[in-house]
This record gives structure tokens, C-alpha cells and sequence, in this order.
């Protein structure tokens, strides 16, 4: 199993959504964040004086899925939320050592 | 050292206002004629000091416009809407100043339009001229501020500015010297046919909603308001608390609209008026609740707020013309029409994200019908043609005019944020701060 953490333009997520409800993935978790990679912050004025604001809002999605279906999400998830543009996020793959379905206690494969 | 001389010093400090008074009765023996108006009637004291009130409550309606649509629409636009509020309103206070009041109410060419006033000139007798300036300047703005509702999220904010020029500036003075002219110094075709809307049902209601109705068509809808098959899509308001605000203080400055509208303290039938006021849109809100609970098996809080301006929307042409059972009619009628209304427009294709429209356009036109149908006075079907008439009319005008002042200035300045900018929200990308700066503004639903 493979827990995939997709940092998202807020934007997409609707796209992203789709494409791996259409692949047959139960389940997601979806968080709000703000971060930045390359791009960078920008320019704000208060009253005359300027700050800067340096974190983007981002939408986290986190979805674990079989080993099977893990390249195909990914790139379900790539082809989504991608815009071409600086700011469309990263996936990042990480493994998993197991899960359990708190309802009826199974786990492994089956609990996905 | 106070406390021993206590009672000594309330002793003569009571003995010194008596004796001030004294002086300042005996002063007031004579009583001070009111000013000379230009209409040579009489305008009695409690008439300036009633059509003040009058028009400061009205006033404050602006900020019942602003937090109705501050509510309705998302957080990361918040900024834009309140600025776009408060300058219809002072772009607008100025503008109907110089110009707009001497089209509405100076002497007429022909019942179509008034011809002097500008800036005041030629007034001698300026006391009821500013008191009857200001009272029509804060419904003029109320006008005006309709639209940005029907507008909201996806105007630039140039444009905006441009369009509340031209509407304070030529539109609704130019409709309102039809119907109202001879209120002061002007006269209207329309009013010479008999056409009754008190308070401006259509004069104030119907040509902001129609205005609104020319903007949201010019503009199209927000991104994502309707799916691949043209579904229309809920886009949340992003605080109910301050809608509902925003509709309790319109309630409550409604109650300086109608009526104000009689400019006179003196006129005992300012109190029916009021109770018709009331009426309705307690009426217009259970209206739309009753609709919204069998179409959608829950009263729905939004849909009620809109009932309850309905109901005042439709009650404001009649408020002085009919009883208080016909006006808990009209204003239960509203509130159903309403609900109706704003489904139907959205599934044809209007984007209103306020139901501007609905509200003001559709149950303005409801209300100047039903001032004809259940007028007092007696049914006559000559007084509801000529209501249909004056409906038309600021149909025709309003919404022609507004259409082509959007294409124009959305030609010269443009009328649409970019799609990236209406993303990102307007808050940053027009005003370059956020509303909310201490929130997480995406909406993850």
C-alpha cells in the first residue's frame, strides 16, 4: 500500500477529485494548508504600508491505495491539477505498513 | 472638600440652570416661521425633521446592502463588495448632486426629462430643497446598489465605478422624473397618467433589479456556477449571520422609506403605512419559508431573508393605497414569487448571486401591479393598465440603457475580471488586501 500525499492548487481539487473517484478509490482525506515551493509569495498593501505574504493557500490530499492502482492514481492526480504553471503542487509517495477499517476490524488490502 | 459643600453646590447649581432657562424662554416667545419653499407650500417643522429621520434611516440601509451581499457571496471577495457599496453610495451622493436631481426633479421638457437644478442652481429657498435632496439621494443610491449584488464577485472594479455614474447620473433620474417629477419642481408623463408607486416600487426597486438583470446578462456567469451540462451549481455565501444582519437593518430602514416617502410629519397616515410596511414583509417571509420548506423539505434561512425583502419590495409601491389585509397579501405573494423567481433564473442561465433580481426587479414589478389591483380607493382596470404601463416603461428604459452602458464601458474598461483574477478573489487582485486576513479562505466543501 502506498499513502499518496498530493499538494494541490485549491482550484483543481474538484478535477483531482474526479479523476480518482473514476479510477475506483473509496476514499480521501482533504486538508487546507499554505506553503510554497518555487512559488513564491507576493506583495500585499495595509493602509499604505506593504508586507509580504509568503505561503500560498494549498489544498492536501491524501489517499492510500494499492500498490496495483499507486501509478495510476498518480497520474490521475498529475494530469488533474496540472496547469502548467508554477504553483500546481507535488505528489509525494510514501509506504504503507498497513490499515484497518475501525468498523469491522479488517485490514490489509481489503480495508482500503 | 466637595463632599461637605455638597448640598451647596447642587443648590446653586440648580438655582443657575433655572435662571438660564428663564432667560432662554422668555427669548423663544415669538415662533419662527418656517423658510419660504420654492413650491409655496408649507413645510412645518415636524415635516424637516420627520423626512431627516426618514432619510437617515434609509441611509443606513446601505449598510444593510452591504452585509446582505457580503454574506451571500464568498469570503475572498468581501473587500471588493463592501468597497463597491461604499462608493455607489458616495460616487453616487455626488453625482445626483450636480446632475442627477436636476434631471428628476427640475422644471420638465415635455414630462421626459428635467432640464435645471444643476449643482442646486436656482434655488432660492434652500431649506425643504436640501432636506428633499437628501431624502431622494439616499434612494437614489439605493438604486444604485442593487446592481452590485447582481454583479458580485466577477466585476472589475472600474467598471463598477463607471456604471454607478451613469445609473445616479441619467437612468434612474430620468425614469424617476417620469413617475415623481411634480414632487418638486419637474413633471412626469407617467405620474399625468395616475401611475402610483409611493415609495418606489419600481422608481427605486425595479430599476436597480433591471439594471442588475443588464449587468449579470453582460457579464455571464462565475466560474464554476454551472457544470459541462449546464447545471447550475450552489456557490455558498460565506457568512449567514451577516446576511441576516444586513436584512434586519434594510427591515428596519424600510421603515424611513415608505413612510418618509410622505414627506410630512404632519400626514397622520405615516402610522398605516409603517403597519403595511411591517405586514408584509413578516408576510413575504413566511411566504418564502412555506415555499422553501415544501421544495426543499427544510425552511431554508436564506430563502425566508429573501422572502422578507421581497415582501418590503412589493409593499413600497402600495404602502399608502391600501389596506393592511391587502398588503399581508402582497407581501405573502412575494415571498412565493420570489422563491419561484430565483430558481427559474438560475436554471435559465442568470447568474444573481444575491437574488438581486428576483427581489427587486421581479417583486418591484409585483408590487407596482398589486398598488393597481388592490387600491383602496375602488378596482378600476384603467388604474392597473396603467401600472402594466409604467411597468413596462422602466423595463424598456432601464434595462435598454444599463445593456448599453455595460457593453460600452466593458468595450472601453472592461467589465470582467480575468478568470485567474476571479480565482484568486477580488479582495486581493482589486484592492490588494484581504477581507479576512487571519482566515484560511479556501472553500473545500
Amino acid at each position: 500500500m502506498k499513502l499518496l500525499k498530493c499538494i494541490i492548487a485549491p482550484a483543481r481539487l474538484d478535477e483531482v477529485k474526479e479523476s480518482l473517484d473514476a479510477l475506483g478509490i473509496a476514499g480521501m482525506t482533504v486538508g487546507e494548508i499554505k506553503g510554497y515551493g518555487r512559488q513564491k509569495g507576493h506583495a500585499e498593501v495595509y493602509r499604505g504600508s506593504e508586507y509580504t505574504v509568503s505561503f500560498v493557500p494549498k489544498i492536501v490530499i491524501e489517499v492510500v491505495v494499492t500498490d496495483e492502482l499507486c501509478d495510476r492514481a498518480v497520474e490521475a492526480v498529475v494530469s488533474a491539477a496540472q496547469t502548467g504553471k508554477i504553483g500546481d503542487g507535488k505528489v509525494f509517495v510514501l509506504p504503507v505498513e498497513d490499515a484497518v477499517r475501525i468498523r469491522t476490524g479488517e485490514s490489509g488490502d481489503e480495508a482500503l | 472638600m466637595f463632599c461637605r459643600f455638597r448640598w451647596r453646590l447642587a443648590a446653586l447649581f440648580v438655582m443657575v440652570a433655572l435662571w438660564v432657562l428663564s432667560g432662554e424662554v422668555s427669548a423663544q416667545e415669538a415662533t419662527v416661521p418656517p423658510p419660504a419653499a420654492h413650491d409655496g407650500a408649507e413645510h412645518f417643522p415636524i415635516d424637516y425633521v420627520w423626512t431627516l429621520i426618514a432619510a437617515f434611516m434609509v441611509f443606513f440601509m446601505q449598510a444593510g446592502f452591504a452585509m446582505v451581499e457580503a454574506g451571500f457571496t464568498r469570503a475572498k471577495n468581501a473587500a471588493n463588495i463592501l468597497m463597491k457599496n461604499l462608493m455607489d453610495f458616495s460616487l453616487g451622493s455626488l453625482i445626483f448632486w450636480a446632475f442627477g436631481f436636476a434631471l428628476m426633479f427640475g422644471p420638465t421638457l415635455g414630462g421626459w426629462i428635467g432640464t435645471g437644478g444643476f449643482f442646486l442652481s436656482g434655488y432660492t429657498d434652500k431649506s425643504w430643497t436640501y432636506v428633499f435632496l437628501i431624502f431622494q439621494t439616499v434612494f437614489a443610491a439605493t438604486a444604485a446598489t442593487i446592481v452590485s449584488g447582481a454583479m458580485a464577485e466577477r466585476t472589475k472594479f472600474i467598471g463598477y465605478l463607471c456604471y454607478t455614474v451613469v445609473i445616479t447620473g441619467l437612468i434612474y433620474p430620468v425614469f424617476g422624473s417620469w413617475a415623481w417629477g411634480s414632487l418638486f419642481a419637474g413633471q412626469g408623463w407617467l405620474e399625468d397618467l395616475g401611475f402610483i408607486d409611493f415609495a418606489g416600487s419600481t422608481v427605486v426597486h425595479s430599476v436597480g433589479g433591471w439594471a442588475g438583470l443588464a449587468g449579470a446578462i453582460v457579464l455571464g456567469p462565475r466560474i464554476g456556477k454551472y457544470d459541462s451540462e449546464g447545471r447550475p451549481r450552489p456557490i455558498l455565501g460565506h457568512n449567514l449571520p451577516l446576511g441576516a444582519l444586513g436584512v434586519f437593518i434594510l427591515w428596519f430602514g424600510w421603515f424611513g422609506f415608505n413612510p418618509g416617502s410622505s414627506t410630512a410629519g404632519t400626514d397622520y397616515s405615516i402610522a398605516s403605512i409603517a403597519v403595511n410596511t411591517n405586514l408584509a414583509a413578516a408576510a413575504g417571509a413566511i411566504g418564502a419559508m412555506i415555499v422553501a420548506w415544501f421544495k426543499f423539505k427544510k425552511p431554508d434561512v436564506s430563502m425566508s431573508l429573501n422572502g422578507a425583502l421581497a415582501g418590503l419590495v412589493a409593499i413600497t409601491a402600495g404602502c399608502a393605497n391600501v389596506s393592511p389585509v391587502s398588503s399581508v397579501i402582497i407581501g405573502l405573494a412575494a415571498g412565493m414569487i420570489v422563491v419561484f423567481s430565483v430558481l427559474s433564473l438560475e436554471k435559465w442561465g442568470l447568474d444573481d448571486p444575491v437574488g438581486a433580481v428576483s427581489v427587486h426587479g421581479v417583486c418591484g414589478a409585483w408590487g407596482t401591479l398589486a398598488a393597481g389591483m388592490f387600491n383602496s380607493g375602488g378596482f378600476s382596470l384603467a388604474i392597473v393598465e396603467v401600472q402594466l404601463i409604467g411597468i413596462g416603461a422602466a423595463f424598456v428604459w432601464t434595462f435598454g440603457t444599463a445593456f448599453i452602458a455595460f457593453k460600452i464601458i466593458d468595450a472601453v474598461v472592461g467589465l470582467r475580471v480575468s478568470p485567474e483574477e476571479e480565482s484568486a478573489g477580488l479582495d486581493y487582485t482589486e484592492h490588494g488586501g484581504e477581507a479576512y486576513p487571519d482566515f484560511q479562505l479556501t472553500n473545500v466543501h
